[in-house]
């Protein structure tokens, strides 16, 4: 099984970043991210992306990505700064304790081009095969609230469409991680037929090899069946906080040629030795047969944690992907 | 038996008597602000530092008694955030850095990387020096195990119950050095049950393992903010706890059903002021906030405070809210002496 390594994206900002942006930004509900922020601040997310890009160069990342650094509500980012987006109040962001602002949808999701932007922000630092990061549409839809469409199928379509027009307008990427924890935590009870067209919907949009990637949680049989036989070209497992259910989905329904194995927890400071990350992969590859290649990945996004040991876990992949050194 | 009597006035007014105090937490005074940062950069001698902690703390535990409050505590002038300042003195944690809250709010998250054990009293000298200094009683709000356990990293013990009651024995062990300083009034903050409500049964084993010890004539309460009630509530009423401090006011008392539909059989501490929003509510509106925890428990079992703590709001903002709270509890006791206020949820009768 060949493996790649990389990651969730979601970065935490590096330390000088999170003072000089509070400095920049204030620490409000109405001090975050907008879109349209003023140029102190988009030079300092340039600055803090660029350093980030060199952080997983080192840690030889096989697929960079731009980190997300500006998502402020993390998942929900893309329709927080979308014109026909109302913010509501602050509230939670799954089981974390963390928060985002609600976003409430008021009008027609055209294409914004915000995602875009920042990955050629990136791609100009000559950064490698990169990586783009999305929520996919069921969970972006379960983030929001839907004040426009008034009919919850319609309003995922429109939300699959809006993220399609925004992969549309990727520069040239090599992969696309559609972030899925709702399909595993909250998974649809009906409708799959709706969550497998929006998923189709915004891989059609891209020629990149697209990789759809639960987590905290493993999606229920019916869900992941459905997932296997949706028109994308890989499937991510949570080998950390969900590894048994994420295990018996595969011994039981089988896989893809290509998966991602969340190996290494993003909310955890204890870095993964080669050992666990190896014990972890061999215990998937011990269920899964015909498995071709393997992204190694975060289970979840990596700002939960502080930026040494994210550093670390980077590190820590990126070693995993490459053969064991032979000890002399 | 209830434990609320000591903390009544002497000279009180009424004979109806509302409990007035608040959660813990106030704006520290920006010359502190200062001198931490001074001291940090080690422009000032730890005693100078001491000293500068001491008379803050002075400071602010006078200006709560000048508010009128019953029960007061010093704002926590020594703490920073409430679980970074005890995972500083438990051996078993270290820090890496800030992680993210929301936006760009930031906490130094804990690891824990070993067994975690009791060093050295955490707020014995505080409550010491805050009862020295006051004229009145003293409340002492303690971060909770289950906090301490859910809101930092776990490398060691592998899941937050096991942490959870390894801390829950070293706080007891912090509570009995508090009781037998004297503290009388001990408040445990859980606000990580809020986070994670269908771990209420941990919390409850935590508090037992706390509750054991504590003196009959020790109240104990419990404060859990921003949540979904309904998730953790009647269940909690088993805890042993005399008294649960809530927040209410920031949602505008839409979660006041949920203590209404089950009987509250506790002490009720209601947040009738909002911690979060810089603008003094009037008597006149503090005073109906009141009357609804009349609709929950009878005046002897109604305690008054804020929603939460008040560090994030301008300081005299802070100390507006807390006079004009005091001011609206003590027209509500002289309402109910002079039987002019209805308690319970049934429509008065009709006085014509």
């Amino acid at each position: 099984m060949h493996r790649l390594a990389t990651t969730t994206g979601l970065y935490p900002l590096p330390d000088w970043a999170k003072d000089e942006l509070s400095a920049l930004k204030g620490h409000q509900k109405e001090d975050l991210v907008d879109g349209d922020e003023r140029s102190e601040v988009t030079n300092a997310y340039l600055r803090a992306r660029s350093e980030i890009v060199d952080v997983q160069r080192e840690a030889g990342l096989d697929r960079i990505v731009e980190g997300q650094l500006r998502w402020d509500d993390m998942l929900a980012h893309p329709l927080t700064v979308h014109d026909a987006v109302e913010t509501g109040g602050i509230v939670r962001y799954y089981d974390n304790n963390n928060f985002y602002r609600d976003p409430i949808v008021t009008g027609e999701l055209v294409h914004d081009g915000d995602v875009a932007a920042d990955l050629e922000a990136a791609q100009s630092d000559d950064c490698g095969p990169l990586q783009a990061v999305l929520p996919d549409p069921y969970t972006l839809a379960d983030l929001a609230t839907d004040d426009y469409y008034g009919d919850e199928r319609e309003f995922l379509a429109a939300v699959a469409s809006f993220l399609a027009d925004e992969v549309a307008a990727f520069p040239d990427v090599e992969t696309l991680f559609l972030l899925a924890p709702s399909l595993a935590v909250s998974p649809p009870t009906d409708d799959l037929g709706g969550v497998t067209d929006a998923l189709e919907t915004v891989a059609s949009a891209t020629d990149a090899e697209v990789v759809v990637h639960p987590y905290w949680d493993a999606p229920p049989g019916r869900v992941y069946q459905a997932l296997l036989d949706a028109d994308v070209d890989a499937l991510g497992y949570d080998l950390v906080a969900a590894a048994d259910a994420s295990l018996t989905n595969a011994r039981e329904y089988g896989t893809p040629e290509t998966v991602s194995l969340g190996v290494v927890d993003g909310q955890n400071t204890l870095v993964e030795t080669r050992e666990t990350i190896d014990e972890r992969v061999a215990a998937f590859e011990s269920v899964a047969d015909g498995v071709d290649t393997a992204y190694l990945t975060t289970n979840a996004e990596t700002f939960y944690i502080p930026v040494n040991r994210f550093e670390a876990k980077l590190a820590a992949l990126g070693a995993a992907a490459r053969p064991p050194e032979v000890q002399a | 038996m209830s434990t609320r009597e000591q903390f009544r006035p002497p000279n009180h007014p009424h004979d109806h008597f509302l409990l007035t105090t608040v959660v813990g937490s106030y704006p520290k005074p920006k010359w502190l602000e200062r001198e931490r940062d001074a001291y940090d950069e080690g422009d000032r001698s730890e005693q100078h530092w001491t000293e500068s902690v001491e008379d803050a703390s002075r400071l602010i535990t006078h200006e709560h008694e000048r508010a009128g409050l019953d029960v007061v505590v010093d704002g926590e002038m020594r703490r920073t955030e409430m679980v970074e300042y005890f995972a500083n003195r438990i051996d078993g944690y270290e820090f890496n850095g800030p992680v993210k809250v929301w936006g760009h709010n930031y906490f130094d998250k804990p690891s824990v990387v070993k067994e975690v054990t009791y060093e050295e009293p955490w707020l014995v000298d505080e409550f010491e020096f805050v009862d020295g200094v006051a004229t009145r009683p003293v409340k002492v709000p303690i971060t909770g195990p289950y906090t301490l356990a859910n809101w930092s990293f776990d490398e060691h013990y592998g899941d937050t119950e096991t942490l959870a009651y390894e801390l829950a024995d070293l706080v007891n062990e912090e509570i009995e050095k508090l009781v037998d300083a004297g503290a009388r009034y001990i408040q445990i903050d859980e606000p990580a049950l809020a986070t994670t409500p269908d771990d209420h049964a941990i919390v409850g084993e935590c508090l037992e393992r706390i509750a054991d010890d504590v003196p009959d004539d020790v109240r104990l309460g419990l404060h859990v903010c921003y949540g979904d009630y309904s998730r953790i509530y009647p269940e909690i009423l088993d805890y042993p706890v005399e008294e649960y401090d809530v927040e209410l006011a920031n949602n505008d008392f839409d979660q006041l059903d949920v203590f209404t539909d089950h009987e509250f059989t506790k002490d009720f501490a209601l947040g009738v002021v909002d911690a979060h929003v810089a603008e003094v509510e009037t008597v006149g509106e503090i005073k109906d906030n009141i009357k609804k925890g009349l609709e929950v428990v009878p005046p002897e079992r109604l305690t008054v405070s804020p929603d939460c703590g008040l560090k994030l709001l301008p300081r005299e903002i802070a100390y507006q809210k807390m006079a004009n709270l005091v001011t609206a509890a003590r027209e509500v006791e002289a309402e109910l002496d002079a039987g002019e206020v209805h308690v319970g949820t049934e429509s008065p009768a009709s006085a014509d």
